[in-house]
């Protein structure tokens, strides 16, 4: 399961995200990773340093590309020169499948810079699945859609958010990078069970998976990339592995950045759900 | 309202941006919504409440994203103008901005890409430091630009033998800006050994990072600049006025014989007919040739391009 078609078929392992904080780090002494995700709108510019990095990075290291404004849900127009771009990128770093949130952003052409939840409607699915099977056709590459942390719930929803995510990539038959972190995020602001949504989303069109830390606030969960991965994620990430095997693994990091030891580190702990599952499975062979 | 088959998607989507891009009051969300009821009425029409938080306070939450995102973006894309003016008046500044220039790119790269010229619009946000104000946020998007331009092959020097002076017309790197400035602003920023961490994208929730800098203010000083990029780094190059004309007139899409012309016409103004004029004449033709072989090993110049009268303030 965990090389399939939303994936390029790929087993790439675990890796981390492709920080500033960490260019010099990985440009001099080339750690051995195994792979690396940029998050592609920081890379879209027409020269200076930032492609400068990510081409000397490219021959070291695989790249998966994963961006924040798709805007899949928006009923804004696609930006077709957006989309250009995004092609032209995915042609230099040679990904094999790129990765986006299904959330909206814009509105009129005003953007938020934001990823914001959608209403899980069925206007909504029809919508969303619409334009990821443009932006899939276009791109010609598979494209993946992340489940967005959530702070707010939409009277007018007619499903869970599970239902939703089901529908959407069954409906523009799309992969999946599934965020245990935003799960667990959602789960608690929104009071509903991790594993529920774990249970009923289509497994087999997952192709990537999150992990990242959060911040526990007042009264509820904050989704802010700065923190070590939480012990409670963990479990849902070890059960999501022995629900689906081996997959392509990623921890974000994108605040108060430590070392790039630290982050790896941190990463790497996944091995050891990893190494639990397939234990078993070659006990049980 | 709550009917759910008659809020649409877009609708949805208006009246949730229309609320989270509504400024702060106290960073709070603002409790009155523009037609003077609460907010907490208009969040309900939309927006679910559950056993931890409002309507309201659900909604709040992005409204506080927003800005906090947009602010510390601008924050770090102008670090110079932040402690120039103290947080204060800076947040006050840019809360202003992005009600009337709201992103309409999908990049926080260009948020700031009005920002000098809404300085000029509202100068009584930065009064009475507008003209300052104005020139290091000029500077500042300078560097932007200058960070991530296109970069085009410059002519080689073996391509400007079959140059013709008189009708060719040079273009220059796209990352290359010229400015006129009253303040020593280029000594100003590099004061605040300010590396150059330009904004960008994540996925991560942000928590306000208020930054504190001292700085002395900028000398009042005439300086002509230069921003451009030399090995993918950003660099000032101080020009003094003659290089800066020729060089303004060169991007402006004049000829090189016109470029040269224009300049020694200019200086023949201000010089009488006299030895001392030729003399003058004649070291102003070195000191062009000078230049012209500086800029040339800088890269800044490319064959056919279009004119790119935004590289050039005033």
């Amino acid at each position: 399961m965990p090389a399939n078609k939303f994936n390029g078929f790929t087993n790439l392992g675990i890796g981390i995200g492709l920080r500033t904080a960490h260019y010099q780090k990985i440009l001099d002494d080339k750690p051995p990773i195994d792979w690396l995700e940029i998050i592609s709108e920081n890379y879209m510019v027409d020269g200076g340093k930032p492609l400068e990095i990510l081409d000397i990075v490219l021959e070291h290291y695989p790249i998966v590309q994963h961006g924040v404004s798709l805007y899949l849900g928006s009923t804004d127009p696609l930006n077709k020169e957006y989309l250009k771009k995004l092609k032209a990128l995915t042609q230099r770093t040679k990904a094999p499948f790129l990765s986006d949130h299904l959330c909206w952003g814009s509105v009129d052409g005003t953007f938020s810079h934001d990823l914001l939840p959608m209403p899980y409607t069925f206007e909504a699915v029809i919508h969303a699945a619409e334009r990821i099977k443009a932006v899939q056709d276009f791109l010609e590459i598979p494209v993946c859609i992340e489940n967005v942390s959530s702070y707010a719930e939409f009277l007018a929803s007619e499903m869970s958010e599970w239902q939703f995510l089901s529908e959407v990539s069954e409906r523009a038959d799309c992969g999946i990078l599934l965020d245990v972190n935003n799960i667990f995020v959602s789960a608690s602001n929104h009071d509903f069970n991790p594993y529920d949504y774990l249970h009923n989303i289509p497994l087999n069109r997952v192709a990537q998976i999150h992990i990242a830390g959060h911040s526990q606030l007042k009264k509820y969960l904050l989704d802010t990339h700065d923190a070590p991965v939480r012990d409670e994620v963990w479990q849902l990430y070890g059960h999501t592995i022995e629900l689906i095997g081996k997959t392509n693994t990623l921890l974000e990091w994108d605040a108060n950045i430590p070392s790039f030891e630290t982050v790896h580190l941190e990463a790497l702990k996944a091995n050891r759900f990893i190494e639990a599952v397939e234990n078993q499975l070659s006990k049980s062979a | 309202m709550s009917n759910k088959s008659t809020i649409g998607l877009h609708k949805l989507q208006s009246l949730m941006a229309n609320a989270i891009m509504r400024p702060l009051h106290n960073d709070d969300m603002q409790g009155i919504w523009i037609d003077g009821s609460p907010t907490s009425e208009y969040a309900a029409q939309f927006i679910k409440p559950n056993k931890k938080l409002t309507s309201f306070e659900r909604l709040e939450i992005y409204n506080k994203q927003y800005w906090y995102r947009l602010l510390d973006s601008l924050q770090e894309d102008f670090a110079g103008l932040n402690a120039f003016l103290g947080h204060m008046r800076f947040d006050a500044l840019i809360i202003a901005y992005l009600n009337r220039y709201p992103s309409h790119s999908y990049t926080l790269r260009d948020l700031g890409q009005n920002l000098p010229d809404f300085i000029r619009e509202e100068t009584h946000l930065t009064a009475p430091d507008s003209q300052c104000a104005y020139e290091i946020a000029l500077l500042e998007w300078a560097e932007i630009k200058a960070f991530d331009a296109l970069a085009i092959t410059p002519l080689s020097t073996d391509s400007v033998k079959i140059i013709s002076p008189t009708e060719t017309i040079l273009s220059t790197q796209p990352y290359l800006t010229l400015l006129e400035l009253h303040y020593a602003i280029d000594d100003f920023l590099l004061q605040l050994n300010k590396e150059h961490n330009q904004s960008v994208e994540s996925n991560g929730v942000s928590c306000r990072t208020i930054r504190f800098i001292k700085a002395a203010r900028p000398k009042e000083q005439h300086i002509y600049l230069a921003v451009h990029r030399l090995n993918n780094t950003v660099y000032y190059k101080r020009l003094d006025k003659n290089q800066f004309l020729l060089l303004g007139s060169l991007m402006a899409g004049k000829t090189l014989v016109q470029a040269c012309s224009e300049l020694i016409d200019k200086k023949k103004d201000n010089n009488t007919r006299n030895d001392t004029g030729i003399q003058n004449q004649q070291k102003l033709i070195s000191k062009i040739n000078n230049s012209f072989a500086t800029w040339m090993e800088l890269g800044w110049f490319t064959k056919y391009g279009g004119r790119q009268n935004d590289q050039i303030h005033p």
